[in-house]
């Protein structure tokens, strides 16, 4: 509605409509807070990171204790994408297209980790790889380190980030039902076939949203991999985790100029999810057929 | 193609499942080479499960499906050559229209596929056919609704089908696309000639589009023939009810005659048994006569349009009353309120 529109009838606003002054209010809110509690702190990350200048930061980032970070946070990101994708991808098929006792039950499962304080899902593995874990033991005798090594920390990022992929797959691929993929049996092709001619081309925005918000989640956990890292320098430490040590010794051009690369990281990801969102409405759009 | 891929399809003792829901009980069904059959039946009649399990999208619990005499149910949906045209076409939504119609052929075995420039004469052949080449290079969301029918026919038949499946072909076009759909079908299997089955649950589609009507209700099969046969010599009650529009009369049969209340009807009881029954007669059928067989009803309601004239007419059976519904000629004027004789031209009796 535009004033022009109002003009005609000043007296009464248009009734099927909020007045316009409460309007103005609800929207000033929201900007407001958003500022607030979202744009001010981004702006302040960069601000402290480049407080000293951009030689300052480029050194700081140059550290070999950030590029171990940097390094270390890119292979658990995708080893657990990786996992994900390929575990993601079964759980939806599964859930989506057949139908079989105890299905919501598996629903539920897929989305414990989201429901776990991160911290507890650390624990978990620290309980079951630990020196006094079930496995310890075991794994010790044989000279194996999960435990305060890379595969904990890629274990316990694949478990907090399981959910994504799945979550992103079911109702899309339940919207689409298994109709494409008959015809395609029908026609003579192979399960193999089908999958990669049918369904995947039909889910592929699907994935990729999954896979984007799973990476930056692996990328940001800190909860459970500062319980399963032990935090040796320059060996397991994540870039959120450096991030904590850095600023708790004061050191506060490098932790922002670290923050600075997930604040980065963040901001991609969601002018990407914005894309891939657009490309998602049209691949669940109900057939008019 | 013509002739070459022709087949008999044969089908024992199928029954199929769906937890504690009989979808099909114990169906017989003999399809013969080169026809066109319906599958008629309402909702929930098991039509649509008998295709699915012929085309092998679904597995009987028990009973034999064989082809030409070879066990087809040893063989997958893939391996059964059998075209399928999905009620909601499901073509492939992210494959162009030549796409869509060339998959079949692009997944054959590298053995016998044929080469690109094979492919694509073969699509462009199959467009012509269904006379769409002209919508190779669009996606299916660009389609009309009667588009993607042919479409989905002309990809089903990129195969070399030995049996054509569809399931309600017709069934969510609208009613003029309906029509012309259905006279095309017909001339297509004329040319092509391959043995086809068609789904549908619609009286007058079946009737007008196949060789044989095959009546089904509730998992089982009521009446297989011609479209003459289920119509003029309905087998049953069903037939006769879903089939046509009938007049339906409770009546009574006791030793050989007929009885509406306590009045006696001068018609035969067709060897009908004794007990409580039904008088089925089409509309067209009912007549208004001058002395009649005993039927008579007071006339309720007329209303006129063209050449006849429609009137609802309270007949009394016994203690209650039925309204019926009949179309006589203009000429012998009906006013309201007048009791009138009524006299079947042709009727049957089931047993309720």
């Amino acid at each position: 509605m535009t004033d022009g529109q109002l003009s005609w009838r000043p007296a009464k606003a248009d009734v099927r409509s909020e007045p316009r002054l409460v309007r103005t209010i609800i929207i000033a809110l929201t900007v407001l807070f958003l500022t607030v509690f979202v744009v001010l702190p981004l702006l302040i990350v960069f601000a402290q990171a480049f407080s000293r200048g951009a030689v300052a930061y480029l050194a700081a980032l140059a550290e070999p204790e950030a590029v171990s970070a940097i390094k270390l946070t890119l292979i658990v990101a995708a080893i657990s994408v990786g996992l994900n994708l390929v575990f993601g991808l079964i759980a939806a098929w599964a859930i989506a297209k057949f139908e079989f006792p105890g299905k919501t039950f598996l629903i539920t499962l897929v989305d414990l980790p989201f429901s776990v304080s991160p911290v507890i899902s650390g624990l978990v593995f620290v309980l079951l790889f630990g020196a006094q874990g079930y496995f310890g033991p075991w794994l010790q005798s044989h000279d194996i380190r999960i435990l305060f090594a890379v595969p904990g920390i890629a274990l316990a990022t694949t478990f907090v980030t399981f959910p994504f992929v799945a979550r992103a797959l079911i109702p899309l691929m339940h919207e689409q039902g298994t109709l494409e993929e008959e015809a395609a049996l029908s026609l003579g092709a192979s399960g193999l076939q089908t999958f990669f001619r049918v369904t995947l081309p039909n889910i592929k925005w699907g994935v990729l949203y999954g896979v984007l918000l799973c990476n930056a989640r692996a990328m940001g956990e800190f909860g459970a991999v500062s319980v399963v890292s032990g935090h040796i320098r320059g060996e397991t430490n994540t870039m959120p985790l450096l991030v904590e040590i850095l600023y708790n010794e004061y050191q506060f051009v490098a932790a922002f100029a670290i923050a600075s690369l997930l604040a980065m990281l963040a901001l991609i990801t969601l002018i990407a999810k914005t894309v891939l969102e657009r490309h998602l409405d049209e691949g669940l759009q109900p057939r008019d057929d | 193609m013509k002739g070459c891929n022709r087949v008999t399809i044969e089908l024992k003792n199928i029954v199929k499942k769906f937890g504690a829901f009989t979808a099909l009980d114990d169906v017989d069904l003999k399809i013969a080479d080169g026809e066109l059959l319906a599958l008629l039946g309402p909702s929930g009649s098991g039509k649509t499960t008998l295709l699915r399990i012929i085309a092998g999208l679904d597995w009987p619990d028990h009973g034999e499906v064989s082809f030409d005499g070879e066990n087809a149910l040893t063989r997958g949906a893939g391996e059964r050559q059998v075209g399928f045209v999905f009620q909601h076409y499901a073509l492939f939504r992210h494959m162009t229209v030549f796409e869509n119609v060339a998959f079949g052929l692009r997944v054959q075995p590298r053995a016998v596929r044929k080469d690109e420039a094979g492919i694509r004469a073969r699509v462009k052949e199959l467009l012509d056919l269904v006379q769409l080449d002209w919508l190779s290079d669009r996606y299916p969301s660009q389609l009309s609704g009667g588009q993607r029918q042919r479409i989905a026919l002309a990809r089903a038949l990129a195969i070399a089908p030995r049996i054509l499946l569809l399931d309600e072909p017709f069934g969510a076009l609208d009613a003029k696309v309906r029509k012309e759909l259905r006279r095309w079908l017909r001339s297509l299997h004329e040319e092509i000639n391959v043995t086809s089955v068609f789904v549908t649950h619609d009286q007058e589609e079946a009737l007008e589009v196949a060789n044989r009507v095959v009546v089904m209700d509730k998992g089982r099969i009521e009446q297989v023939g011609t479209p003459g046969e289920v119509y003029d010599r309905p087998a049953s009650a069903f037939v006769h009810g879903f089939i046509g529009e009938s007049i339906v009369l409770p009546v009574n049969v006791c030793e050989g005659r007929v009885w509406i209340g306590d009045q006696p009807l001068d018609i035969a009881a067709n060897g009908a048994g004794p007990g409580p029954s039904n008088l089925f007669v089409r509309r067209h059928d009912m007549q208004v006569a001058s002395e009649g067989i005993g039927l008579r009803g007071a006339v309720r309601h007329v209303r006129t349009f063209g050449a006849i004239q429609r009137a609802d007419i309270a007949v009394s059976a016994g203690g209650s009353e039925t309204l019926i519904e009949i179309d006589t000629p203009r000429d012998r004027q009906l006013k309201l309120g007048e009791v009138v004789e009524l006299q079947p031209r042709r009727f049957r009796i089931f047993s309720a």
